[in-house]
Parts: structure tokens; sequence; C-alpha cells
């Protein structure tokens, strides 16, 4: 694997810039030696080791990702992960969502308090739309002190308003510059009309992507060069959905951005319910995290790693022609 | 032996990945104590005052809501009553010895009595209050365009600043007080307050005098203002950042959002 992988690295950077001007998929078609082959490159290990040599499987590299957008994503690593954890402190200190322009007390549709009970203990209650759960240890109540979001999932760590809002804040502008950078790029280069918007045949396949996605069969082969179309429609709408909905929702929160665009509280239906919104995207974003990670995972962690690391990907072929058999 | 190794890749992964999570924890908590760090995430401030300016035409308002969209209840934070034997006389006496002075970098300065102050033509604003923590309260707020005061004592062209001194202290006798540039004191909604909802203030809203500066966070809204003091500079005033909450606790002494 390790010579597999170098060789990749290597001419995977050495090429890059002619390769993104002329041909941004490039690919090569290499003999794969069984032996070079370790587990985690390509998922079905067992089957390729057992063919036999007249139908030798075929490994292609696929140039998949270019600097730009590699860069572009790693950044966004740390600043999401610091943008929800200093987002988790600035909550805490008004543990309560609410709709429209006001925060009416007896009115919230999710809040997160401590209570004491009759006994006299203390237990962490979440409610939501007026129904009660005890959320005791992680939310509510944890590590014998009242706070909504525990200690681990805040920064800082400490209840500390006034420095989460200084690291959401600086984080929030990194964010956004590289959200845009990102954006030009991906439409500059077609990225996005290539390789992330979903076509009507894509589209037309939805049932079946959804039927391979909960039996955890992958795409493999020719299938695997693309995106397909739940990943496409996962992209599209956390790139330009979610992430513009959570930074617009973020700058109605703003009393001065207020008075520049009042049309910010009326699309949103108020400044307490942007700051739900922002919640709920930023939860969106916490739940695309955990499934691309997953799939990340599933599909091929190292190669998936080293086509995000140094752009090429690691498609195996198994029977020409008849890839998609599991 | 490719299980074993697998496995042996799996536990790696999953000590490096705790332990580095871990690690990244304790340095943002480590980097939050530093004082070289928090001074690199304030730069934002800056950047965040600007585009804002740029993109906030100067005397944009901020929305005014109707009688029905007041809040039931008008919650009060940070001091609610100033506590002092000097703010108890004003009480017992129901602020008639009650003056603000405007001093500091002007032409001729000037004191008015809560009373002279109400016969100035007052502006009265249903607006909604935005307090740093989350919240939002919408009140009707009755008081004297700043600006108005501003014209009469006529400031130098060195006066940059205004800043608010209040008659409230916090526990250790600190007292507190607040600013904002000069040119946001002549906005139309910039107001000293002495009515919410239709009656006079009460001790915890700022009794008997408060700032109202709509287009900013609740924390630069000085209650109880006695003295009004335009400067050049807030480097030699109390900590030096423009504000009570600035100083002691390191909030943005821009709180545009």
């Amino acid at each position: 694997m390790a010579s597999l992988i170098h060789e990749g690295t290597e001419t995977g950077q050495g090429r890059e810039n002619e390769q993104v001007s002329e041909l941004p998929m490039r690919s090569e078609p290499l003999p794969l030696e069984t032996q070079s082959v370790s587990d985690g490159l390509i998922g079905n290990q067992s089957d390729a080791s057992a063919a036999p040599s007249s139908s030798a499987p075929v490994v292609e590299r696929v140039y998949r990702h270019r600097l730009p957008i590699r860069i572009s994503h790693w950044l966004n690593v740390p600043f999401l992960i610091i943008l929800i954890m200093s987002g988790l402190q600035i909550f805490n200190a008004h543990p309560a969502l609410y709709w429209g322009d006001r925060s009416d007390r007896d009115q919230p549709l999710l809040s997160i308090r401590p209570m004491k009970t009759e006994s006299g203990e203390m237990r962490g209650i979440t409610t939501i739309l007026g129904h009660k759960f005890d959320t005791t240890g992680i939310l509510g109540y944890s590590d014998g002190r009242g706070r909504a979001f525990p200690a681990w999932a805040t920064i800082p760590s400490a209840k500390v308003l006034a420095m989460g809002r200084q690291w959401h804040l600086f984080f929030a502008w990194l964010l956004v510059i590289n959200g845009l950078f990102f954006t030009a790029y991906a439409l500059i280069s077609r990225h996005v009309t290539r390789d992330l918007a979903p076509t009507g045949k894509d589209l037309r396949g939805i049932g079946k992507a959804v039927k391979d996605h909960i039996v955890l069969r992958h795409p493999k082969g020719e299938e695997a060069k693309r995106y397909n179309v739940l990943q496409k429609l996962a992209y599209v709408v956390i790139l330009f959905v979610v992430a513009p909905l959570i930074v617009l929702t973020g700058l109605t929160m703003s009393p001065t951005i207020d008075t520049a665009f009042p049309w910010l509280l009326t699309i949103f239906g108020g400044r307490q319910a942007a700051r739900t919104i922002h919640f709920i995207a930023c939860f969106s974003f916490v739940g695309f995290i955990v499934i691309h990670v997953l799939q990340v995972i599933l599909t091929g962690f190292f190669n998936n790693i080293r086509s995000m690391v140094t752009g090429w990907f690691l498609v195996k072929h198994e029977h020409e022609g008849a890839s998609h058999e599991a | 032996m490719k299980p074993k190794r697998a496995m042996e890749r799996r536990q790696f992964l999953k000590g490096t990945l705790g332990a580095a999570s871990l690690v990244a924890l304790a340095g943002c908590d480590n980097m939050s104590q530093s004082s070289w760090f928090p001074s690199i995430l304030s730069k934002t401030e800056k950047l965040t005052e600007r585009v804002q300016r740029a993109v906030t035409p100067t005397n944009a308002l901020a929305k005014e809501y109707g009688e029905a969209d007041i809040s039931k209840v008008f919650p009060a934070n940070g001091n609610t009553d100033p506590g002092t034997e000097e703010y108890a006389e004003h009480v017992a006496k129901n602020y008639s010895e009650w003056s603000v002075d405007v001093v500091g970098l002007v032409q001729t300065p000037m004191s008015w009595s809560l009373a002279a102050l109400k016969e100035l033509p007052a502006r009265t604003q249903i607006t909604r209050h935005d307090c740093v923590e989350g919240w939002s309260a919408i009140g009707k707020w009755t008081g004297v365009p700043l600006g108005d005061l501003l014209h009469q004592v006529q400031p130098l062209p060195n006066a940059k600043f205004a800043v608010f001194h209040c008659a409230d202290v916090d526990e250790d006798g600190i007292p507190y007080y607040e600013s904002m540039a000069l040119a946001d004191c002549y906005h139309p909604q910039t107001i000293l307050a002495y009515e919410l909802n239709g009656t006079p203030l009460d001790i915890p809203h700022g009794a008997p005098l408060r700032l109202r500066f709509e287009r900013q966070l609740g924390y630069k809204q000085a209650k109880y203002v006695m003295m009004i003091e335009l400067v050049e500079t807030l480097s030699g005033i109390a900590g030096g950042k423009g504000g009570y909450w600035e100083d002691d606790q390191g909030y943005e002494w821009y709180a545009g959002i």
C-alpha cells in the first residue's frame, strides 16, 4: 500500500497545475498488484485477492479534489468546530429559543434549564414545545453545575460569555472569507456545475440511491468516480442553503445590521426567530458532519482521506462491465 | 496479520483522536486565558465596526414597533439598584435634585435638572432591546434626543467620544460607566430616556435617566446617568476600554453585534 500511495502523492503534486487547467478529472489506470493493496484502501478486499488472474482488478487513479478545494475543506474543520462550540457557549448565556422579535420567557420553543426536584435534587430539564425531558448529565445540569451545554462542548469550557463571543465572531469572519473564496473558486472552476449540481438522471435515480444508502451499498467502479445523488444534494444543501442561512441569521441578530437591512427581520420572522433558525442551522451542520465522517469511514477511510489531502482517489474496477454486482 | 494490523490502527486512531480533542480543548482554554490570544481575537472587533459602519446609513433607524408588540415583562439586567446612600437620597426626594452635566471637550459646559429635561422636545420610540445574552424585549421609551443637548453645549472639534458616568457602583465600589462614538450621539433614536411604557423609569430600569442607543446591544444602554463627558480618547478613563463591562469582562466596546 505504501508504495502506491506515495507514488500518487508525488505525481499528484508535481502535476497539479497542468492538470487543473486542462484535465481536472485525469485518470491513470494501473494494474493492481494484489499484495501491495492493504485493507481500508478499497472496501471489498477479499474478493479482489480471490479473483482469478484473467479478470484481475484494475486500479484507476483519479485526480478528484483540486488544491484550492482541499485547502478550503480542511480550513473548515477547525473553523466549524470552534464556531459550534463557542456558539454553544453563547447559547448557554440564555438557554432558550423563541419565535418572533421578543423573547417572552413564559413561551419558549425550547429551553434547557437546571431545576430542583421536590427532594432537593438538581436535574437538567430540556423542554421542547412544552414537552419536558430529563437530560441530566448532558443538558441542563452536568458535572455538578447548572448549565445548558456541558463544559466539554463549549469554548471556553467555563462559563465566559465575553470570551465565547470573541472566539465566535473571530472565526465567523474566517468562515465567511473561506466560504466566499470557495464559492468563487467552485463557480469559476465549474466545480459546482460539473461535480455538485445533480443532473436529471441523478434525480430520477434518487429512490435507488436511498435504498443503497440504507443497506450501506456504496458505488463502485465508474460510479465511484463521481458523487452520487444523495451526496450531491447533501453538499449543495449544506453549501448553498444552510451555510448562507447561518451567516444571514447570525447577522440578523445584530441590531446595527437590522437598521441597515430591515428586510432581514422580515424574512426570518424576527430577531428571536433568526436566533432559533441559527441554532437549527448549527445542528444541521452537526448532523451533516456526523454523516459525512461516517460515510468517509465506511467508503474507504484512507482512500477518502488521501484524496482530500493529495487530490488522488483510487477507483478499483473489479470485472470490467460488471462492477456493480456486489 | 492483517486483521491485527487493522485493529491496531483503529486503536491508534481512536486514541489519537481522543487525545487530540482533549489537547485541543485544553489548548482553547489556555489560549483564552493568555494575554496574546484574546488580543488577536479582538482584532475583528475593529473590522466588524468598520464594515458595519460602512454598510449602515448614518441615520438609518432601528425598527420601531407597535403598541401591541410591547413585552409584558421587560427584564432588568446588570445593576438593578445602585444601592448607594447618595442614590437613596435621590429616590427619597423623587429625583427632584437629579441633574445631568455635560462637560469635557465642549464650548459651554451645561447642566440640566430632570424637570428641565422633561420640558425639552421629547421623542417616543417603541424599540427592541437586544441583550448580549441573547434575549430581546420591546419597550416604549420617551426621552430627550441627545443630539439636542449636544447642539447646546457645542462639542469641540477634537471630541471623539461621549462617556456616560453613572450613579451605580459594583460590589467593589467601582463606578459604572459607558461610552459611545460622538457621531452615534446624534442618531435620531439616541435619547436620554426618562419613561418606559408611559411611566417614569423605575429603579431596575435606570431611574431617573438612562441612555437608549438602539443600534447596539443592551450593555451599552447606561442606566442612572449623571454626567456626560466628551473626550478625545478613552484610554485615560478607568480601565481604558470605554466601559465597565469592557474593562471588567472583555466585552467588545463596539457592540453592534
